[in-house]
């Protein structure tokens, strides 16, 4: 049963007329089944109607969708053969980030993510997608592996943010992900990153200096968030979805920046609608990608990485 | 008024030029009046509790390098990327920093020497919108590293700022990876890159040039962290530690070499680039 957003209503009360039919229909012997037909047409042409032109906020909402496809999704719909690493060897594992080997169509690679978890006891155990200095500091290990071992790093970006807490300040959250930042620019092998849902600033970067950046259809990345850019800049905490305008976080206006290189489209009503298909359109877009750069040498691919980002925003 | 007005306020007030004798101000730390001109005098440093109040890229650079330095020009950059407006337009927020401040954006690089040892010194100023990081100040960043490459010298940074400039948006995100570069570019050359915190230090800044430092300095009483503290009260719900996120916190939890006095800076860091610079004295 998909949960509907607020701005999806209209498809919501067409949807539920449509199984009070099927229900009528069952115990009668009325032929209802055209009506049927009319209305799940309608339903679905409104449904990729409002997808086609949702607002920066109704996105937003989109990529933090609950049902939305996380990364232990992907893992199983796009990828095979995981072998889960875990621990930073320092002080702890993270399950805020999540790695380990795996097998995308026949290519061995190294995936890290953050994954927010799907219900309460397993969003407490992700810590809601928000990674700790250990989380970041397992990446950086997995990272440095990947490139010793010759395997092509994939990052599924999709957090809110790095955890801010107590106990993360004193491990050195900062000094966390400024390191796991330079970590993907000194990959002497492929990398390619993919913003899946939130790319909450400066937790997301920390896995997404790549060589290739993608993105989600519906997926928001920004510096920070539409309620945190609501509450500084406007001094309310109602303007989230004018600071999402205001702030340029969808695919379609970051692929415009030159911040990421392609969208990843979505089918009609969202990811959370379609994982599965979903997940196939990734896995077929990364190893694009991949392939892309599997003729590089290393110093090649840092090279790209390095001009990548000093060419950002350029004049 | 906001504790970011309020800052910007007493620091717009501290940080005029010709300070009538006359003029005094409570200090932040102790609560002690003095007059502002002592407290120039003396680096602006409270001489009753050791208060480090902040100070902007002018007095830095008379402070920390010999005399006869030369301040590069700042990098032109994309205006107002995004044409972004809040409740303001971000470009009358820059015409107004601009008109308060005597460079063009947060983060100004001069080229000289510290007790004679040869650095390329860039000062990231609070009073300019805070400090924040866009792309004025990841190209300056990047300019000052690159002069020190080519100068063959240390790059030495002191930071102060509240994070990303977020009417930059994305943009000012993609500085952290682009800044982080230029760190490793520096050390590409053997070059040391030293790193210089004061109040206050946080978000994208620290998390991602600001902590990449051979070795990182913090003044005394320094703000440094990654959250802010609102929201990691909000997070947490209870009292937040003594001291968190100060600099002598920074340093009890192995984020920092060393805290060091104001007026000890200099020494420090020319004894510093003694040990760390590859050719001899310029
Ligand atoms: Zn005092």
């Amino acid at each position: 049963m998909i949960s509907f957003l607020d701005f999806e209503k209209p498809i919501a009360e067409l949807e539920s007329r449509i199984a009070e039919l099927r229900t009528t229909a069952d115990g009668s012997d009325l032929d209802i089944g055209g009506e049927i037909g009319r209305l799940e047409k309608k339903s679905a042409q409104m449904l990729a109607a409002t997808y086609a032109k949702l607002t920066p906020w109704q996105k937003t909402q989109v990529a933090r969708h609950p049902q939305r496809p996380h990364l232990v999704d992907y893992i199983r719909l796009a990828f095979t053969d995981f072998v889960p690493l875990a621990g930073d060897r320092t002080f702890g594992e993270d399950a805020a980030i999540i790695g380990g080997l795996a097998m995308l169509d026949g290519r061995k690679v190294m995936v890290i993510g953050h994954e927010k978890g799907h219900d309460t006891p397993s969003r407490i155990k992700h810590n809601f997608g928000s990674a700790k200095p250990e989380g970041y500091r397992k990446a950086i290990r997995l990272m440095g592996m990947a490139s010793k071992f010759g395997l092509p790093v994939v990052s599924l970006v999709d957090t809110a943010g790095a955890f801010p807490g107590v106990e993360a300040e004193e491990r050195g959250q900062a000094e966390a992900i400024a390191r796991s930042t330079e970590a993907c620019l000194a990959l002497g092998v492929p990398m390619v990153a993919v913003i899946v849902g939130e790319g909450g600033s400066g937790g997301a970067i920390a896995i997404a200096a790549a060589n290739t950046v993608l993105m989600l259809e519906h997926a928001v990345y920004s510096v920070i968030s539409p309620e945190g850019a609501s509450s500084i800049l406007w001094r309310t905490a109602d303007k989230a979805a004018d600071a999402a305008t205001a702030m340029k976080v969808t695919a379609q206006d970051l692929l415009g920046l030159k911040v990421i290189d392609a969208i990843v489209p979505e089918p009609s009503g969202g990811a959370h609608r379609d994982p599965a298909a979903t997940a196939r359109t990734l896995a077929e877009a990364v190893a694009r990608e991949l392939d892309a750069l599997s003729g590089c040498s290393p110093s090649e691919l840092v090279r790209q990485r390095e001009e990548r980002f000093l060419a950002i925003g350029s004049l | 008024m906001s504790w970011l007005s309020k800052v910007r306020n007493s620091i717009s007030s501290l940080a005029k030029r010709d300070t009538p004798d006359t003029l005094w101000m409570k200090c932040p730390g102790c609560s002690e009046m003095l007059f502002v001109s002592d407290f120039e005098a003396n680096l602006s440093v409270c001489p009753n509790c050791q208060h480090h109040g902040r100070i902007g890229a002018k007095a830095r650079f008379d402070l920390l390098l010999d005399p006869g330095y030369t301040v590069l020009a700042t990098p032109k950059v994309p205006e107002n990327p995004l044409n972004f407006r809040d409740t303001k337009k971000y470009t009358d927020r820059l015409k107004a920093a601009r008109a308060a401040n005597p460079y063009p954006d947060a983060l100004t690089n001069a080229f000289g020497t510290i007790n004679s040892h040869k650095a390329v010194l860039g000062v990231q100023d609070f009073t300019f919108m805070g400090g924040s990081m866009g792309m004025a100040v990841g190209a300056a960043f990047v300019c000052g590293a690159e002069k020190a490459i080519a100068e063959n010298c240390a790059y030495v940074i002191v930071t102060a700022a509240g994070g990303a400039r977020m009417q930059e948006g994305i943009l000012s995100l993609m500085q952290m990876p682009k800044t982080t570069v230029a760190t490793r570019r520096l050390a590409a050359a053997g070059l040391p890159y030293i790193v210089v915190l004061t109040d206050p230090t946080t978000g994208g800044v620290t998390a991602s040039y600001a902590m990449l430092g051979d070795v990182q300095i913090a003044e005394p009483g320094a703000l440094i962290g990654f959250a802010g503290q609102r929201v990691i009260q909000d997070t947490i719900r209870e009292k937040l530690p003594d001291g968190f996120q100060r600099a002598e916190y920074l340093h009890a939890h192995g984020m920092v070499d060393m805290v060091v006095h104001r007026k000890d800076l200099k020494g420090t860091l020319a004894t510093l680039l003694g040990y760390l610079e590859r050719k001899e004295v310029a």
